[in-house]
């Protein structure tokens, strides 16, 4: 039997899998956003969850709003990609230092 | 094990072994690649949680739109693998014992116990069509958030070209407004002069 926690659990483990990717890949703008990406599947799996187990399709609705804003998100996201490749011809994060912050 | 145990095991360790993928890939197109089977994977358990709607945006949405977008980016950049992997393995074990800690932390919140709903006894025939649920639900109650979201994804749509638009100075454009706007004197010259009784 399937209960709610296993459900739960994965997307416990999908998160954390997320920050990790986060920390590993610190230079690879692309990567990072791929773990931003995982992330919101984690949230989004444990919403469809819920709205499963309790039987309210509300969470469902959430879904779809946070599907629409992460891909919004990753359009600006990878245009600004773009842009950083065009004008420094890198995606290395530690070479974005202009601002010396 | 019941089919809907079995299908849930199968899916959950394409996805868990998958999004491992994603975060250790060395190639990035690699990387997207593992992503999308991560996200068909994940559609296949919202199926078995009865969101078909969502599953299938999941992947006509997500895997069609946007990994591919993610895809023909990561090919369009020229970048240098190997560079970008250093350090990889100097910040390996920082990421796992953070990654340890939070898995154990949530397993210890996420046990059966502390909920008070453990199995999904009130859940619906299945009878009724989610997408039709999910559609009356976005119309009536939901409707000014479904407006907003679509302002973001025209704010997205409008800042990605906006973004990525360069003016090229040697291309032959023409301004259409300069070209609406032209006056017949602009073009015509009228000229006074004797004329020619021969």
């Amino acid at each position: 039997m399937i209960t709610l926690s296993h459900y739960l659990t994965l997307g416990a483990i999908l998160f954390s899998i997320g920050v990790v990717g986060i920390f590993l890949n610190r230079k690879n703008v692309i990567i990072l956003l791929m773990s931003v990406e995982l992330i919101l599947l984690a949230v989004n799996m444990n919403f469809v969850a819920f709205s499963y187990y309790l039987d309210d399709l509300a969470g469902q609705v959430v879904v779809f709003f946070v599907l629409a804003v992460a891909a919004a998100e990753s359009a600006i996201g990878l245009a600004l990609i773009v842009v950083l490749f065009r004008t420094r011809a890198t995606i290395n994060v530690d070479d974005i230092q202009q601002l010396k912050g | 094990m019941t089919n809907e145990a079995m299908f849930f095991y199968l899916f959950s360790a394409v996805l868990v072994s998958s999004a491992t993928m994603v975060v250790v890939a060395r190639n990035s197109v690699r990387a997207v690649l593992f992503l999308v089977l991560c996200f068909v994977s994940a559609s296949g358990l919202w199926i078995l949680l009865q969101a078909e709607f969502l599953a299938i945006v999941l992947v006509l949405v997500y895997v069609g739109a946007v990994m591919v977008m993610f895809l023909f980016v990561v090919m369009m950049l020229d970048v240098d693998q190997a560079q970008l992997k250093a350090g990889f393995a100097r910040h390996l074990p920082l990421g796992l014992l953070v990654a340890a800690v939070m898995v154990v932390e949530m397993l210890l919140v996420l046990q059966p116990e502390n909920f008070g709903l453990v199995t999904a006894e009130n859940v619906g025939s299945g009878l009724t069509s989610n997408t039709k649920a999910i559609g009356r639900m976005l119309y009536t109650d939901y409707f000014y958030p479904f407006e907003i979201a679509a302002v973001v994804l025209l704010v997205g749509i409008v800042a990605a070209i906006s973004l990525t638009l360069r003016k090229r100075p040697d291309s032959r454009y023409i301004d259409p407004s300069e070209q609406v706007g032209v006056k017949a004197s602009d073009r015509l010259r009228m000229v006074d002069m004797e004329s020619d009784n021969r």
